[in-house]
């Protein structure tokens, strides 16, 4: 068949996919959806089946029987058993804006960007030899189209050299280009891609007729039948393996497959896209849980006939069994029905190829490339630049990198293997999410660094017994990596890794991949905190049931905003096309039925709607972050949340200060307080002791007064009685000086104006003639005063007839306040290492503690004066203190052992250097 | 008959001057040498007048005489209250609670004679 030929044919395919993709968006715009049921929704979903079901089945079913179906069987178990799953995926999908799997996960974990971009990067490489499947293919089936006999070539004969190389990088650059017509002709801001859903479905439809078409032409048209053909087949002993499930893996091969192609239908990007992203309508899965499965029963029904077909056709040729389905109609001369299986051939990979780049490219774009931009505040600030272009650029450069990453693939790796080991490959590199998503959405414990850790040991898993043997195996790396393990050591043998032998590559890797993903997922997720975004996004998708009925009631999750209309259309428009914003924005009006005044406020309605809008470009977590940006007040993002902490803890430091500063304020305050009410006590004090000295010197001049006067008066009065009158007032006038005299000498000492005699004094001689002088005033009271003074006290420095002063004030207190009758006044002194210490006790009532320290002060006087004794002046403790602390000692007042008042008093020995000495000598 | 003065003061000095300026008048005087013992002499036999210092033990002067004055049947009493407190403020306060007359310390005997002569009645002696 010509080249020409084929490619013309090919365009034109895929020309009319194009239109259909662009007639599905028209209706989709003018609101009269082709795509919004379930029976498209099905189709779309039948993505699922690429070259790897189109060709690879077969090839499958040719070697290993019914090894094919696990793959099938996954699928329909997922959709017929666990829908529930799917409609909470779906729900989650819808409620949160999800635009990617990766976008779901790192929403799921607290919008983490650092788990967006490692899911982008898993993704992409675990899809890499996924892509290199379908480019292979087409370039094969292309290839053998071409060179089918009796065709001139002007195509390279075996598919080998540089002419293979440059069909399968045609393949992949023409692939690249309507990818990029077909998911980014524009940034699509809310709308789902409705012509691309419908162009895939239609694809979905081409594919089953194509295989139909060569599976009815191989049992009807060549043979009678399936009795016939199966009699046949079972009439040759090299076809025994098709009827058997097979070989000593078998069983486990199965169940693997079946669990990892059940992981799939969900967790390969482009089916989450499809299946989560796309859907228009919840209601259309539950037509889908049973349309799907049919799809894939009805699609599966030919393999094995075409499969036992292809073997006998080919007997004894090494036919390539992937490629039975293009070369039996060929080798029995159908070129028609040949073209059609190569157009059918070409849906499949096609619609595979344009909805993983498309889905790839959105997670590049919005989880790598943004997060990246707006960590270098590219995006913020003032220009105010169309960035919507920009975005269109970066997923279209995306689909390129990433078709070219699957033609490299395709280089290294995939020439030496077989379709369906090729695409298992990235089935266990996506089933890898199934954790973080399957766990994720129904355990709220799950942490971010869990589904970091998980998702980041499962990956390397994954290359280490996959990834990495399969270059290993196209001489990319030394085979003895394979057989003998890095270095020789056995014990790291990607195929035996840890010692694990007798199972298949296949299980042995999702084992150990699985075994750590799981395991570091939950064992970090246990033992990590979990900061309040995941906690908030947690909660969000496992009650994401509760969530939708709470969150039509209350609304936004933004509090209040000061971003204008303007500013939210403007934003939004910098990302999506301004004319596109615009009409999003008067839709929304439309719909809410409300006025949008340009410089109104916008509300938490409109600003969800804008996040929804953003979300939908940018990807949900970003475009938290950019509506973050222009509404003031609202947290936003975690490096948003980090700034705010930031400045936060700036100010609660600053705020602490501040919270110090007014206490210490409150505290001299206090202490402001404490000493104006001790001022103003000490002010009523001094009032009292005026008062007092006021009384104390009219009392004497009351008597000397009123005895000069009766002298005076009373010239009669007898001699003895003038004699006593004359006695009264001379002994009242001596009493008026004393008094006179501590008056002056407290001012003087006061004021630093007292002549001292200082000099070295015995203490003992002063404290005897003080004592002496105080006789008859014990004699009086009938005291009892003992005196025990140590012998050989060295000489003190001090005014001798000061220090007399204070041990007679203390003594006369003493014998003031003792016990009547019965009182008892002790006077000691103990010699201590610098000073003599000197004590004068009494058996009174004693002074209460709180006015301990008080009775030094002039002008206080207690009120537990002796009812029998005359007041005192207030002034004798005060020159007491003055005297003794003017000498370089203290003193003090304690509660006495018989409960009375013990004084105490210091006074320094007069040269420290000789009793130094009379101490050594002793 | 002789009137009878009760004196109520603490410093033994002064007591001996006002008792013999008192007797000299020609009243009988009895001692008290402090609010509770002027309270009880006062019960035991109720005198014409009480010449009251104010700075005494146990019971003030302004205590004992608010105390007379809460008893109706020493409403006859003239009370003179003697301080050394000698501000204004102290006569208005000593005034206030019923005493007839104040006189501040220290004071002139005859003075005090003739005032305590007016309040009980009798003309100035010649």
């Amino acid at each position: 068949m010509s080249g020409g030929l084929v490619i013309s044919v090919s365009f034109m395919y895929l020309g009319l996919i194009f239109a259909i993709a662009y007639y599905g968006d028209i209706r989709a715009e003018q609101g009269r959806s082709l795509t919004k049921n379930p029976y498209i929704y099905t189709l779309s979903i039948a993505v699922f089946c690429t070259s790897w079901t189109f060709y690879g089945s077969v090839g499958r079913a040719a070697t290993s029987g019914l090894g094919f179906l696990p793959i099938y069987l996954g699928p329909t178990l997922m959709f017929m058993v666990w829908s529930v799953v799917l409609v909470k995926i779906i729900r989650i999908c819808k409620v949160n804006r999800i635009t990617s799997i990766a976008d779901f996960i790192s929403s799921r974990f607290g919008k983490s960007s650092t788990l967006g971009g490692l899911v982008t990067i898993i993704a992409v490489i675990g899809t890499m030899p996924y892509i290199s499947l379908q480019l292979k293919s087409i370039a094969t089936s292309f290839t053998i189209l071409v060179n089918a006999p009796g065709e001139p070539s002007m195509w390279s004969s075996n598919g080998e050299g540089i002419f293979a190389m440059d069909t399968t990088f045609m393949v992949a650059l023409t692939l690249a280009m309507f990818s990029i017509l077909f998911g980014t002709r524009h940034i699509d801001a809310s709308e789902h891609h409705e012509g691309l859903v419908a162009a895939i479905a239609f694809e979905s439809v081409v594919k089953l007729f194509a295989f139909l078409a060569v599976g009815i032409f191989v049992t009807y048209g060549i043979n009678d039948g399936f009795v016939d053909l199966f009699s046949k087949a079972q009439a040759r002993t090299d076809l025994d393996f098709v009827f058997n499930i097979g070989n000593d893996t078998g069983y486990s091969q199965w169940m693997t497959m079946t669990i990892l192609s059940m992981a799939a239908i969900i967790c390969l990007p482009r089916q989450f896209y499809i299946t989560a992203v796309e859907n228009a309508d919840e209601g259309h899965l539950r037509k889908a849980v049973w349309l799907f499965p049919l799809y894939l029963l009805i699609i599966n029904l030919f393999v094995l006939p075409i499969a036992v077909g292809g073997k006998m056709t080919f007997a004894g040729t090494s036919a390539d069994a992937d490629m039975f389905v293009l070369t039996v109609p060929i080798f029995h001369d159908q070129g028609a029905l040949a073209l059609f299986v190569f157009i059918g051939g070409l849906s499949a990979a096609s619609s595979m190829v344009i909805v993983a780049a498309i889905a790839l490219s959105t997670m590049v774009c919005n989880n790598i490339v943004m997060p990246i931009l707006l960590r270098m505040h590219w995006t913020g600030g003032e220009e105010r630049r169309d960035l919507s272009g920009l975005l269109l650029l970066i997923r279209r450069a995306s689909i390129v990198v990433i078709l070219f990453l699957g033609y490299g693939y395709f280089r290294i790796a995939s020439e030496s293997h077989s379709l369906v080991t090729i695409g298992l490959v990235s089935f266990s590199a996506a089933a890898q999410f199934a954790p973080a998503i399957f766990i994720g959405i129904f355990w709220k414990g799950a942490s971010r660094n869990g589904a970091l850790v998980g998702l980041l040991l499962g990956f390397l898993i994954w290359v280490y017994t996959l990834l990495l043997p399969s270059f290993a195996q196209s001489g990319w790396l030394p085979i003895s990596f394979i057989e003998n393990g890095p270095y020789g050591i056995a014990f790291l043998k990607p195929y035996a890794l840890f010692g694990l032998e007798g199972l298949d590559r296949l299980t042995h890797a999702l084992l150990w991949s699985m075994f750590f993903n799981i395991g570091g997922f939950i064992v970090i997720s246990l033992r990590s905190q979990q900061g309040a975004m995941e906690r908030i996004q947690g909660t969000l998708f496992v009650d994401v049931f509760l969530h939708t009925e709470e969150q039509k009631e209350s609304g936004s999750r933004y509090w209040s905003g000061s971003a204008t209309i303007t500013d939210l259309q403007e934003l939004v428009g910098r990302f999506v096309g301004d004319r596109r914003a615009a009409q999003a924005f008067h839709r929304f009006a439309q719909e809410n039925n409300i006025q949008l005044n340009k410089t109104t406020i916008a509300d938490s309605a409109l600003l969800d709607h804008a996040e929804t809008l953003l979300a939908g470009a940018i990807g949900s977590a970003t475009a938290r972050v950019m509506i973050g940006s222009v509404v003031k007040g609202e947290i936003v993002g975690l490096d948003d949340v980090y700034q705010i902490l930031d400045e936060t803890s700036q100010v609660i430091e600053y705020s602490r200060q501040l919270e110090t500063k007014s206490k210490e304020l409150e505290d001299t305050t206090k202490q402001l307080q404490t000493a104006n009410e001790r001022l103003k006590e000490l002010d009523e004090l001094k009032d009292d002791l005026l008062s007092t000295i006021s009384h104390e010197l009219r009392t004497p001049l009351t008597s000397i007064r009123a005895f000069s006067e009766i002298l005076s008066d009373n010239p009669e009065v007898l001699e003895e009685e003038r004699k006593r009158f004359l006695g009264v007032i001379i002994k009242e006038s001596q009493r008026l000086t004393r008094l006179i005299d501590q008056i002056l000498d407290l001012a003087k000492m006061e004021a630093g104006r007292m002549d001292w005699s200082m000099g070295k004094v015995e203490l003992v001689e002063a404290v005897e003639q003080a004592l002496a002088a105080m006789d008859g005033l014990v004699k009086e009271k009938n005291v009892e005063l003992t005196l025990t003074i140590p012998s050989g006290v060295p000489p003190v420095m001090a005014d001798r007839d000061q220090l007399v002063q204070v041990v007679i004030n203390l003594v006369s207190n003493a014998i003031k306040f003792c016990k009547h009758p019965g009182g008892k006044v002790e006077v000691s002194a103990v010699i201590r290492e610098n000073d003599v210490m000197v004590s004068v006790s009494d058996n009174g009532a004693g002074i209460l503690p709180e006015n301990q320290n008080r009775i030094f002060e002039k002008f206080h006087q207690t009120n537990q004066i002796s009812d029998q004794m005359p007041r005192g002046t207030g002034l004798g403790l005060a020159i007491c203190r003055e005297i003794i602390t003017f000498f370089g000692g203290k003193i003090w007042v304690k509660t006495a052992k018989e409960k009375g008042a013990c004084f105490l008093f210091t006074v320094p020995f007069a040269l420290p250097e000789i009793k130094t000495t009379a101490m050594s000598a002793e | 008959m002789s009137h009878s003065v009760l004196v109520v003061e603490d410093e033994p000095n002064i007591v001996l001057s006002l008792q013999f300026v008192m007797k000299k008048a020609g009243f009988t005087v009895r001692i008290a040498g402090d609010g509770q013992e002027a309270l009880n002499e006062i019960a035991r036999d109720i005198p014409d007048l009480v010449l009251l210092d104010i700075m005494l033990p146990k019971r003030d002067g302004l205590d004992v005489c608010e105390t007379i004055r809460a008893n109706p049947d020493w409403s006859a009493i003239k009370i003179v209250m003697l301080s050394a407190k000698s501000r204004e403020a102290d006569k208005e306060k000593a005034l206030a609670i019923g005493a007839d007359d104040f006189i501040a310390k220290p004071f002139s005997t005859r003075e005090l004679g003739d005032r305590v002569k007016a309040l009980l009645g009798l003309g100035v002696s010649s």
